[in-house]
């Protein structure tokens, strides 16, 4: 047990912190904790324009202090618990991204007095009277905006924690609010507390799978800290063994949970289908992005040495993902279920690129998030414009004909579908490229298979997507309810324009960006 | 960098500079006329056609300064390459899209804005009272723009381009009425045979780039000759394959009578003097390919041979004016044809005459299109006769090309066909013999049907009915407006003078001799002085017999039984009929036995793998069953078997 002697300290140092690579996640923190006291003291009339003024300066102020401060302080810091490198730092910036797109969505107000997406009195049993008087009353959730904030908090740690406890807090800061979030939509109240709960429990239950794999492998290695998990993985005389597989499968599989990997998928559709359709954008988006950052760096920078022994098992996940959420989105009659299962077939695209085992890979996984999460947020943003009878359409048979009457809602829902489906020309083609190019480059022939796998799953989801295309254009609405689609504020607006030129400039152009992802895909150990 | 860069840079084709070095606008001009029409819809109603026609005569105006500067530099200098853009990078073959301003590619690009920009202005008479008449002028632009796409293109695949677009516009104009449903099949039928031509051309780029690695001229060229003559064949046939499409020359020639559907106009710019002679450019422009390869060389030689003849033929029996003129067109595109296919003796001279009747067949087109103008668009000649007294200037202006293409002396034809008719002459063995008095015989049969036609529609008695005869349904023949003479005027002076001004001197091959290269003093196996002599008697008796048949006695209202060679002449020597027997009904007996395959085999497979995934799909889906429990079962059932699994395997 010489590893843990050494890693003890013998008296109290106080660790050095370089704030200025931290300075991202502190002004996230800081107004996250100024929209509590904003939720406390302002009045309620103004508090909605205060809060999202709020969020968005602060996500944009992070943005700005991370491109022109951050860059240069690229280190290990805060006694070594969280790393501030290239793809800690990509990711955040795409994060940040995210989290101003999700937010301008989440404002939505469709000329009402608060955020269309959220309930008035999240506390209240859905239909009580209770319910109706805090409609009556103008109350507003808009605890949504800094619960946001504090999730993109977690977020941000995730992909910057270099031990496992870090990432155990910034998993549970970053969950916690989206629990609560998930529970907030305005319409189908029970649904969405029933998803809630559900994202909630299975949550709880795969955090469990990860303290438990952490402390395996704190037993292991004497430390939590991943560059010294490796160590011991290269340098083990083989006493403590049994710990090290049981503790790899067992944190990864806490961490494959949040991007849905099957057979821990089945919160996605639930949690999706009752969330606030912004917030399944944003989240959708923005956890999987993080879930997989913190996935490439323990993968990569921890357990890297132990590859052989777990890479087929996370393989078969993979494999299993992919196949999964390709199938069962065949038969899906909702939207957002629908949505919810091909986020699935995309993780498991995204895996296919995580076991290259390249550095190539990294800026390929760091890509693909990127591009898909643009086309996401945006997706999710227009499923929320289209509504019967106030609330919105999310059967899919509602959508016929949809292209006659809303010819660019339409038009731009295609072209997400198109980007999902990867078709050339769109961001999904050159990110499907990203990650399955270093897989059967670097990965033998288990990334052989994979690849071979992921392109016809690609073919099963391409048939879902365009026969949403053609149910768009080339079918006729059944007269019983009146779809319409409704005229989106400025800021949806632009957070869905922001998503089609990406998902349109990532897939014409991508040299820049995948240029940029390929020069920051270096981990500092 | 391309290979055609490189050479610019080591001093081959120098990088253009001052005018020249704007040669993009040369295309961006029409391109900008044709997107501004389409894109603004109907708000450019009222000034769109001004538009088209001004940027028209920028490019030529462009065209024209650039002229004057490639003659102030020396022989040398001349040829000049301008940058574009990355084309297509693909690792080591980088094709950049650039273009070449050359003598060969100048002249196409003042033939096309000259003439292209009158029969602009000719449209505004033309086209003044149809409803689309915005779109009619944004197709001209997208077709002007294409066709000097093509001739400016630095490479096969650049070229390629230009050579869809002119097709693409070509279909536009052809179906531009396509509320009648005869004229939209004559727009599909020279969709469908241009096809045929594409694959050609499609291959011998694909050839090229495998042989060579590089598809621009430059490369092309340069290993032309070193690429052995078997290949070189293969590839001057596919080429000629595309070139015997876009120029309707046999086997390939059917679409282009049935293409007079378009608005004359179009017939006149298109279908006349530019888009059907890029195949003569393309032979040309390739004439190292063809200088390698004697076989495919004769190849083009006998294609043009055939369908001098064939359209010459055609051209006596058609009592519509337009297809009569239509079948000349492919007759005189065959003398084109068959100079190139001469070899560097004739390269010069197919292109002098395809310039020359660029001006004269346009201009009796228009002035065609000038008598359908007056006559209530009626285009059977057997209701014409005695217009000149009514149209004076249709006449005279008809007058000098029916002068110059008969090729009497001093009207341009005679020094452009019969130096063709002399080239045939040249050579060894049984080639000069046969090919001479092919030419030779072609223009005596050219003089016929033309004099024919002009005879037909302007001299003899008047076969319309006029006021005095039937109120209802009488005509009043009239001269058209200014809009649409005074092109006509222009190109009537072309007719007469151009020929004699650019063969002063031989100026014109010593043009050009820098592209096409130059050859020796070369003589006929007949003394020249014979050959003009027998030409002038042929064309001399041609139009003597047409003048006794069509002038001098009367003209039957109904065209009468005639002959077999007749009858089989107006039916376009069957060539429907063998297309039909020969490619369209096996064609279809095959399609349908695809169809089956695909529907029975493929579709079968394919169905059946998709319901067996939508089964699967709804099974899996189950799964989902809505308890918390279950799916918290599933989760330690896959961490159970996860683990398992890799524990066994370690």
């Amino acid at each position: 047990m010489t590893a843990l002697s050494t890693a003890m300290p013998t008296a109290f140092q106080a660790v050095q912190i370089d704030y200025a690579a931290l300075a991202p996640m502190l002004v996230i923190v800081g107004a996250a904790l100024l929209g509590v006291l904003v939720e406390a003291f302002a009045p309620r009339g103004s508090r909605h324009m205060i809060q999202v003024a709020l969020t968005l300066v602060a996500l944009v102020a992070s943005f700005v202090v991370l491109a022109l401060v951050s860059v240069d302080h690229q280190t290990v810091t805060a006694g070594g618990s969280i790393v501030v490198d290239g793809p800690a730092l990509f990711m955040q910036g795409t994060l940040l991204i995210f989290g101003i797109l999700g937010v301008l969505t989440m404002s939505e107000r469709f000329g009402g007095r608060s955020a269309d997406a959220f309930t008035p009195m999240g506390a209240a049993t859905p239909g009580s009277p209770a319910e109706a008087n805090a409609e009556r009353a103008g109350f507003a959730t808009s605890e949504a905006f800094p619960l946001t904030l504090f999730a993109m908090f977690g977020m941000l740690m995730f992909v910057a924690a270099n031990d496992l406890i870090t990432m155990f807090v910034a998993l549970e800061v970053l969950s916690l609010p989206l629990y609560v979030l998930t529970g907030l939509a305005r319409r189908r109240r029970l649904l969405s507390q029933e998803g809630s709960l559900k994202y909630f429990l299975l949550g709880a239950f795969s955090s469990a799978f990860f303290l438990f794999g952490a402390a395996l492998l704190y037993g292991y290695a004497g430390s939590t800290d991943l560059a010294v998990i490796s160590r011991a993985i290269t340098t083990a005389n083989g006493d403590l063994e049994g710990l090290l597989l049981p503790g790899v499968v067992l944190t990864l599989i806490g961490l494959l949970f949040k991007v849905g990997a099957v057979p821990f998928h089945s919160w996605t559709p639930d949690a999706y289908q009752g969330a606030p359709t912004p917030v399944t954008g944003f989240m959708a988006a923005a956890t999987k992005l993080a879930a997989f950052g913190a996935i490439l760096r323990l993968a990569y920078v921890g357990l890297e040495a132990s590859r052989i022994e777990w890479r087929l098992g996370v393989a078969a996940i993979a494999v299993l993902t992919m196949v999964v959420g390709a199938v069962v989105s065949v038969t899906q009659t909702d939207m957002k279920r629908l949505l919810a299962y091909s986020s699935i077939a995309h993780a498991g695209f995204v895996l296919v690129g995580v076991l290259a085992f390249d550095v190539t890979a990294v800026s390929g996984v760091m890509f693909y998030v990127l591009a898909y999460g643009l086309s996401t947020i945006a997706a999710f943003a227009i499923v929320f414009l289209v509504r019967s009878g106030g609330s919105e359409a999310t059967h899919i048979s509602q959508w016929a004909g949809l292209g006659r009457n809303h010819p660019v809602v339409a038009g731009v829902f295609s072209l997400m579908l198109l980007a999902f489906a990867g078709i050339p020309l769109t961001s999904g083609f050159t990110a499907k490229f990203a990650v399955f190019a270093p897989a059967v480059a670097h990965g033998g022939l288990a990334g052989i298979v994979m690849v071979v796998v992921g392109v016809l799953a690609s073919g099963v989801t391409a048939f879902v997507y365009f026969r949403l295309i053609v149910l768009m254009y080339f079918t006729e609405s059944t007269a019983d309810d009146v779809v319409v689609a409704l005229t989106p504020s400025i800021a949806s607006t632009i957070a869905i324009t922001v998503g089609a030129l990406g998902t349109v400039v990532l897939g014409i152009v991508p040299g820049p960006i995948l240029d940029l992802a390929g020069r920051v895909s270096q981990f500092i150990l | 960098m391309n290979s055609l860069a490189l050479l610019a840079s080591q001093g081959e084709v120098a990088s253009a500079t001052g005018v020249t070095a704007y040669a993009w606008l040369l295309v961006g001009f029409p391109v900008l006329g044709a997107a501004v029409l389409l894109l603004g819809g109907r708000a450019t109603n009222a000034w769109g056609h001004l538009l088209a026609t001004a940027l028209s005569w920028a490019s030529f105006v462009l065209g024209f300064i650039m002229l004057l500067a490639m003659v102030g530099r020396g022989q040398e200098e001349r040829a000049a390459h301008v940058g574009g853009w990355n084309f297509i990078p693909a690792g080591q073959f980088q094709l950049e899209a650039g273009l070449l301003i050359d003598q060969l590619s100048l002249a196409f690009v003042l033939l096309i804005t000259f003439v292209g920009s009158l029969i602009h202005v000719y449209s505004i008479g033309y086209m003044e009272h149809d409803p689309n008449r915005r779109k009619f002028f944004a197709y001209l632009n997208l077709f002007v723009a294409s066709m000097l796409l093509l001739v400016l293109a630095d490479s096969y695949l650049l070229l390629f381009v230009g050579w869809e677009g002119v097709g693409l516009a070509s279909y536009l104009l052809i179906g531009f009425w396509n509320h009648h449903p005869a004229y939209a099949t004559a727009a599909n039928k020279a969709f469908f045979v241009n096809r045929v031509g594409d694959v050609g051309m499609s291959i011998a780029i694909m050839f090229m780039f495998w042989k060579f690695g590089a598809v621009d001229f430059v490369s092309v060229n340069a290993g032309a000759a070193q690429a052995g003559s078997t290949a070189m064949t293969i590839l001057g046939l596919l080429l000629l394959v595309g070139a015997c499409a876009k120029s309707a020359q046999f086997p390939l020639q059917s679409w282009l009578g049935d293409a007079m559907a378009g608005p004359t106009p179009v017939s006149a710019l298109i279908h006349a003097a530019t888009m059907v002679t890029a195949g003569v450019y393309l032979v040309v422009r390739s004439h190292e390919i063809f200088n390698a390869a004697p076989n495919a060389q004769l190849a083009v030689a006998i294609v043009g041979a055939i369908t001098l003849l064939y359209g010459a033929i055609v051209g006596c029996a058609k009592d519509d004016i337009k297809k009569a003129l239509a079948a000349s067109t492919m007759s005189q595109i065959g003398y084109m044809m068959l100079a190139a296919g001469l070899g560097p003796v004739g390269y010069a001279f197919a292109i002098f005459h395809l310039i020359t009747h660029g001006f004269f067949k346009a201009g009796m087109f228009l002035g065609a299109g000038s008598v359908m103008h007056g006559m209530n668009d009626q285009v059977d000649m057997r209701r014409f006769g005695g217009l000149s007294g009514a149209m004076k200037i249709t006449w005279i202006t008809f007058g000098l090309g029916w002068l110059a293409i008969l090729g009497v002396p001093p009207f341009s034809g005679f020094w452009s066909k019969d130096k063709i008719i002399e080239a045939a002459f040249i050579g060894d063995g049984w080639k000069p013999w046969v090919f001479g008095f092919i030419a030779l015989i072609g223009a005596g049969i050219t003089a016929f049907y033309m004099s024919r036609l002009f005879f037909l529609t302007f001299h003899g008695k008047k076969r319309w009915i006029d006021e005095r005869e039937d109120p209802e349904r009488a005509v009043h023949p009239h001269e058209s407006p200014l809009t649409m003479t005074v092109p006509m005027i222009v190109l009537a002076v072309g007719s007469g003078l151009l020929g004699l001004i650019l063969s002063w001197g031989g100026m014109f091959s010593h043009w050009l001799e820098p592209v096409v290269g130059g050859h020796g003093e070369e003589h006929p196996v007949l003394a020249v002085p014979v050959i003009m002599v027998l030409t002038l008697l042929l064309v001399a008796g041609g139009a003597g017999y047409a003048w006794m048949l069509y002038w001098r006695d009367s003209v039957p209202l109904t065209a009468p039984r005639g002959s077999l060679v007749t009858q089989a002449a107006r039916a376009d020597l069957y060539q429907d009929a063998i297309n039909e027997g020969l490619f369209m009904r096996p064609g279809t007996h095959l399609t349908r036995a695809l169809v089956f395959t695909d529907g029975s085999g493929v579709d079968g497979v394919v169905g059946s793998l998709a319901a067996s995934i939508g089964g699967l799909s709804s099974r899996l889906r189950r799964l989902q069953t809505g308890y918390a429990r279950s799916y918290a079962l599933t989760m330690l059932t896959g961490v159970v078997a996860v683990l398992g699994a890799l524990w066994v395997m370690n």
